[in-house]
């Protein structure tokens, strides 16, 4: 397996390097900076970084008004405290007037570990999904993290950039061209299709093998853009394999597998299985132990993906 | 303060509270208890203090207006619309569908709203960030920004105070309407936020206390401010909800409800005749 990396150690090493090239966006942080790793920023760039205390509200206010003044600016927590406690703001303050302000939310998801279920948010995705004119990009490595950073400076309005705190494989070398809002078909197959966002991208990858293995053919869709969805590739690859499983590092609610249902609901329904957190809180623990307890695995893919092949008509 | 100068505040802020009041009416919803105590802060504001230019709403170089306090934009568009940003016939669209002038003041769409606000205690947080871009832009303009005394019981007007400070924000102007009156009753039987000047002393921040009814008072506070370096200024403005419609005064049930049609004639009859 590749060289492993999180996605919020390339978010700030992102933040840090483009702070060259493009010199008037702002970072702000709540009292976070180490671990969000906007500290990389910091340190480079002191003047063009805030730290707004422990006050997320308040941070996410401050980046509107920054944002309605031309600055283009990141605002970064935990992703429980950004979307969590700062919905109302992000909502009013940001969404609602369309302002130029990109939430860097890290820690997103169980995979936050030992901090356990006050710190693991696995209902961001469905909250920032309902703020109309909101771009969600939920990388799944460090490579298209970094990508996705560089293309929230370049794409005016509201950002929710949704990284991680475990080290996850890279699959993308540096020739990856990311595109705002496109899913990329990393296999073909036939049978089913597997439409996986952020560190469920590489498990995905796992399962399709297994399942290739037994002689079913997936097709494996990496959506880091979900919001706005790429409906045709979704779809089009429905309509192919006439089965679809969603895996996502979030809440089955509300989240990727919500989206893709609500995209087939009216296209192209066929049974769509998704894998995630099944309505539940977190809990304290190693991240492998997370995963597993919480099916976020290729196995469970794998057994969800046969599982919608026999739901085939 | 001179004479003409007196007068000329004076028309504008019956001009506020009659826009304001039209819009009320008409809309027959809205905020008319608030929108009367700000009026004659907005006419200071708009027609001596701030330097703005209708004609050109989205100068990068303009002072700023942040109405915290949102649900009182009835007396804010009053303002803008006498000021020229738009034409004073719009205020009778107040609240209608398919009107700009949207319950609470909307910045994508209203010529003059330098920030969207009408959930309490996030414009003054906006306020905050937009006096700070100023100073890193090192340009000279002045940010205002009225909040409400009951809005203050939110937390995040805390935490903007805190980062105000902290930031040494000293192009920004918090104004607070201390009309004493919030929805369930006075603002000390509901959740006493007092004493706010005490508390923004304490935060960090150049306070003054004054009569937010006279012009006076408010140009001597608002021209002070100006020389204080290295901390934002706060001014409790002491503010009678209702100002200037005897039968709204530091009425409660006026906060958020529109003058039926023979009261809304009573209300504009007294604040011309009393002008």
């Amino acid at each position: 397996m590749a060289e492993k990396i999180a996605t919020r150690e390339a978010y700030g090493n992102a933040l840090a390097s483009l702070g060259e090239k493009y010199t008037d966006f702002i970072v702000l942080d709540a009292d976070l900076a180490a671990a969000t790793k906007t500290g990389t920023f910091k340190k480079k760039f002191p003047e063009r970084f805030f730290d707004c205390g422990i006050a997320e509200g308040n941070m996410v206010g401050v980046a509107a008004g920054l944002a309605a003044s031309g600055k283009t600016v990141f605002a970064s927590s935990f992703a429980m405290f950004a979307a969590g406690r700062a919905f109302e703001q992000i909502r009013n303050s940001v969404g609602y007037p369309h302002l130029n302000v990109k939430i860097g939310a890290t820690h997103a998801g169980i995979s936050v570990g030992e901090d356990g279920a006050t710190h693991q948010c696995n209902e961001d995705i469905a909250l920032m999904r309902t703020i109309p004119g909101m771009t969600i990009v939920n990388p799944a490595d460090a490579v298209e993290a970094a990508a996705a950073v560089e293309a929230a400076i370049n794409t005016y309005g509201p950002f929710y950039l949704r990284f991680g705190r475990a080290a996850v494989p890279t699959l993308y070398d540096a020739n990856y061209k990311f595109e705002l809002g496109k899913g990329v078909k990393l296999a073909e197959g036939s049978d089913v299709t597997i439409v996986a966002t952020g560190l469920m991208v590489h498990l995905a990858l796992e399962a399709a093998e297994t399942l290739k293995n037994e002689g079913i053919s997936a097709e494996v869709i990496n959506i880091h853009t979900i919001k706005p969805l790429d409906k045709d590739i979704i779809v089009a690859s429905a309509a192919k394999t006439g089965a679809v499983v969603t895996a996502e590092e979030h809440s089955v609610i509300g989240g990727l597998g919500g989206a893709v249902c609500e995209a087939l609901a009216d296209s192209c329904p066929v049974p769509v299985l998704r894998v995630g957190v099944e309505d539940r809180f977190g809990m304290s623990g190693k991240v492998p132990e997370l995963l597993a307890e919480y099916g976020l695995t290729a196995e469970n893919i794998a057994a969800h993906a046969r599982k919608a092949v026999s739901l085939k008509k | 303060m001179k004479t003409a100068k007196l007068e000329m505040l004076k028309e504008k802020a019956l001009n506020i509270r009659l826009g304001a009041l039209e819009g009320v009416h008409a809309a027959a919803s809205g905020h008319p208890g608030g929108s009367l105590a700000i009026a004659d802060i907005l006419a200071y504001l708009y027609f001596s203090e701030m330097n703005v230019d209708p004609k050109n709403p989205k100068d990068p170089n303009r002072d700023r207006l942040v109405l915290s306090k949102g649900h009182t934009a009835p007396a804010l568009y009053a303002a803008l619309a006498e000021k020229g940003y738009f034409e004073k016939d719009m205020l009778k669209t107040l609240r209608k569908f398919g009107s700009i002038l949207q319950g609470h003041p909307d910045m994508k769409h209203i010529p003059g709203i330098d920030m969207s606000t009408g959930s309490l205690g996030q414009g003054f947080s906006a306020a905050c960030g937009i006096a700070l871009a100023g100073k890193i832009d090192s340009k000279d303009y002045r940010v205002y920004s009225i909040i409400g005394d009951g809005e203050s019981e939110e937390g995040q007007i805390w935490e903007a105070a805190m980062f105000g400070a902290h930031y040494k924000l000293d192009n920004l102007v918090a104004i607070v309407d201390n009309n004493g009156l919030q929805i369930d009753g006075r603002v000390t039987e509901v959740m006493n936020p007092t004493p706010l000047d005490e508390k923004f002393a304490a935060f960090g921040w150049n306070v003054y206390t004054i009569d937010g009814h006279d012009f006076d008072q408010i140009a001597d506070a608002l021209a002070k401010a100006r020389n204080v370096k290295g901390k934002p200024t706060a001014i409790i403005a002491k503010c009678v909800k209702g100002k200037g419609v005897s039968y709204m005064e530091d009425q409660v049930g006026w906060h958020g409800s529109a003058p039926k049609d023979d009261q809304y004639e009573a209300a504009v009859a007294e604040l011309k005749a009393n002008a």
